[in-house]
C-alpha cells in the first residue's frame, strides 16, 4: 500500500480532534503491536489496531475515515488492558467513528434490517448497535 | 436482607430465563429483592469519547433514584448494565467538571448524587456477601457430573478498574461451578469477545466467532457453557442454528445463564428456568445427568 505523508497532514486538525475525542496522546505509542496481537476482530480489519494509531499520528485522515477496521471493533477493550503504554486504543477507534457519526454519516441503517430479523434481536443488541453505529 | 435490583431492558423480555432464575435463587438465599420502582435503560454501552457527557445521564439517573429510595447499593445481573452503570459512576466521581455538569442537568431529581454508592453484580453478591461456602450449604441438588465451561466475555472483567476479577484469567464463575459440585472446564476463549452488537449488522462475523468459542469449550470437554450477559447468550445460543448451516459437523452445546445453574442446585421449580427461551435445548443433557 502506498501512503503519502506530509507535515500538512500531521498538523491537520484531524489529529487534534482524534486526540481530543479519545483523550489519548497518540505519540505515546511505540508500535509494539500488542493491541493487534490480541484483537479478536483483526480478521475483519483492513488496518490493524496498531496501524490505526500510526495512521492517526500521521494524520492519514482519508484512510482512517474510509477504513473497515473502526466498524469491526466491538469495544471489547482487550487492546486497552494490554497496552504497555496505557493507550486506550478502543477510545481512538471510537473517536474516529464519532467524527463520522457527528456528521450524520451512519454506519447502520435500521431500514435495511428486515422486520422479521429485527424481531429476533434482544433489546440489548439493537440498542448497543445503534448507540455505536448511528448518530 | 433487602437489596435493590436493577433489571435493565433485556431481562424483561428475551432474558426472562436470566431474571426468573436469579429471582428464585435470591429468594432461596434469603434476600428480599426490591426492583427499583422507576428505572430506565442504562444505554447498554459506555460512551468512550471524552466530551460525551449526555450519555452518562441515563445510567446515573438510575443510581440517583435508588439512592433517593434509601439504598446504598444496587444489584444487577446483566454484564453490560453492570459495566455501564459502574463506569458512568466512576467518570462522574473522578472528573469534577463532568460531575458539575451532570448535576446541573438533573433537574427532575430531588437529590444531588455524591457518588457514595455501590454497584454490585450478582456474582459479587454471591462471592462477597453470601460467600461460596455458605451457598454450598444451601444446595439441595448437587450438579454432579455436569461439565461446565464458564464464558466471562468482556464486560465483567474489563477495564481493570471496573472488573471484579482477574482480567486475563478470571475464575469466579469456575469457582461457582465447583461450589455447585459440577466440574468446571477451563478453556482459552473464556474472555474472548463474542462480537457483541456486531450481531445486528455483521452476523456472519459473530457466527464465526461464536463457533470458535463454543468449539473450544466442547474440545475441552464441556457439556454446557454458562454466561452472564444477555448479548453473549444471544450470540452463543441463538447463532448456533446458523453455525450448523455452515459447519455440518458442528455439535450444538447448550448455553445457560449461571443463575439457572444455581437455581437447579437450590431446587428452584423448573418453570423458573424458562428453557422455552433457549435455541439449543438444555433439557436432554440435564435429564441425562438426573438434574431435572
Amino acid at each position: 500500500m502506498k501512503v503519502n505523508i506530509s507535515q500538512k497532514k500531521i498538523r491537520d486538525s484531524f489529529v487534534q480532534k482524534v486526540q481530543e475525542l479519545s483523550g489519548q496522546n497518540l505519540l505515546v505509542c511505540y508500535q509494539c503491536g500488542k493491541c493487534s496481537a490480541g484483537c479478536p476482530a483483526v480478521s475483519e480489519m483492513d488496518i490493524l489496531p496498531n496501524q490505526v494509531i500510526r495512521f492517526a499520528q500521521l494524520g492519514l485522515k482519508e484512510e482512517l475515515l474510509n477504513c473497515r477496521a473502526i466498524w469491526a471493533c466491538a469495544s471489547c477493550l482487550t487492546c486497552n488492558v494490554r497496552c504497555p503504554k496505557g493507550i486506550k486504543i478502543a477510545e481512538v477507534m471510537e473517536a474516529i467513528r464519532q467524527i463520522l457519526l457527528r456528521q450524520r454519516l451512519d454506519h447502520v441503517d435500521i431500514n435495511k434490517i428486515p422486520p422479521e430479523k429485527r424481531k429476533e434481536f434482544p433489546a440489548i443488541a439493537l440498542i448497543s448497535n445503534f448507540r455505536k453505529f448511528t448518530s | 436482607m433487602k437489596i435493590a435490583y436493577y433489571p435493565g431492558c433485556t431481562l424483561k423480555a428475551h432474558g426472562k430465563n436470566f431474571e426468573e432464575s436469579a429471582l428464585c435463587t435470591l429468594k432461596e438465599l434469603g434476600f428480599e429483592v426490591i426492583e427499583l420502582p422507576r428505572w430506565n435503560c442504562c444505554g447498554t454501552v459506555f460512551s468512550l469519547t471524552a466530551d460525551d457527557v449526555i450519555h452518562h445521564v441515563a445510567p446515573l439517573r438510575n443510581l440517583i433514584r435508588a439512592k433517593d429510595a434509601g439504598f446504598n447499593s444496587v444489584v444487577t445481573l446483566c454484564a453490560m448494565c453492570y459495566n455501564t452503570l459502574k463506569r458512568s459512576k466512576a467518570r462522574y466521581e473522578e472528573n469534577p467538571d463532568i460531575r458539575d455538569k451532570i448535576n446541573r442537568f438533573m433537574d427532575e431529581e430531588k437529590i444531588n448524587f455524591n457518588g457514595s454508592f455501590k454497584i454490585l453484580h450478582y456474582l459479587e453478591l454471591i462471592r462477597d456477601e453470601v460467600k461460596l461456602e455458605n451457598l454450598a450449604f444451601k444446595i439441595v441438588k448437587p450438579l454432579k457430573g455436569l461439565k461446565v465451561a464458564s464464558y466471562y466475555g468482556c464486560l465483567l472483567v474489563r477495564p481493570r478498574e471496573i472488573g471484579f476479577d482477574d482480567m486475563e484469567n478470571p475464575t469466579i464463575m469456575d469457582k461457582l461451578v465447583d461450589t455447585l459440585q459440577a466440574d468446571s472446564v477451563d478453556f482459552p476463549y473464556k474472555t474472548e469477545c463474542c462480537g457483541a452488537y456486531q450481531t445486528v449488522d455483521k452476523p456472519q462475523v459473530v457466527i464465526l466467532r461464536a463457533a470458535q468459542i463454543l468449539k473450544s469449550a466442547r474440545e475441552r470437554g464441556a457439556e454446557i457453557v454458562e454466561v452472564s450477559c444477555p448479548l453473549c447468550f444471544f450470540n452463543l445460543d441463538y447463532r448456533q442454528k446458523e453455525i450448523q448451516q455452515i459447519e455440518a459437523d458442528f455439535k450444538p452445546i447448550p448455553v445457560l445463564y449461571f443463575t439457572q445453574l444455581i437455581a437447579i442446585a437450590l431446587g428452584c421449580p423448573e418453570n423458573s428456568l424458562r428453557f422455552d427461551l433457549h435455541e439449543v435445548d438444555p433439557r436432554p443433557i440435564l435429564k441425562q445427568k438426573g438434574l431435572i
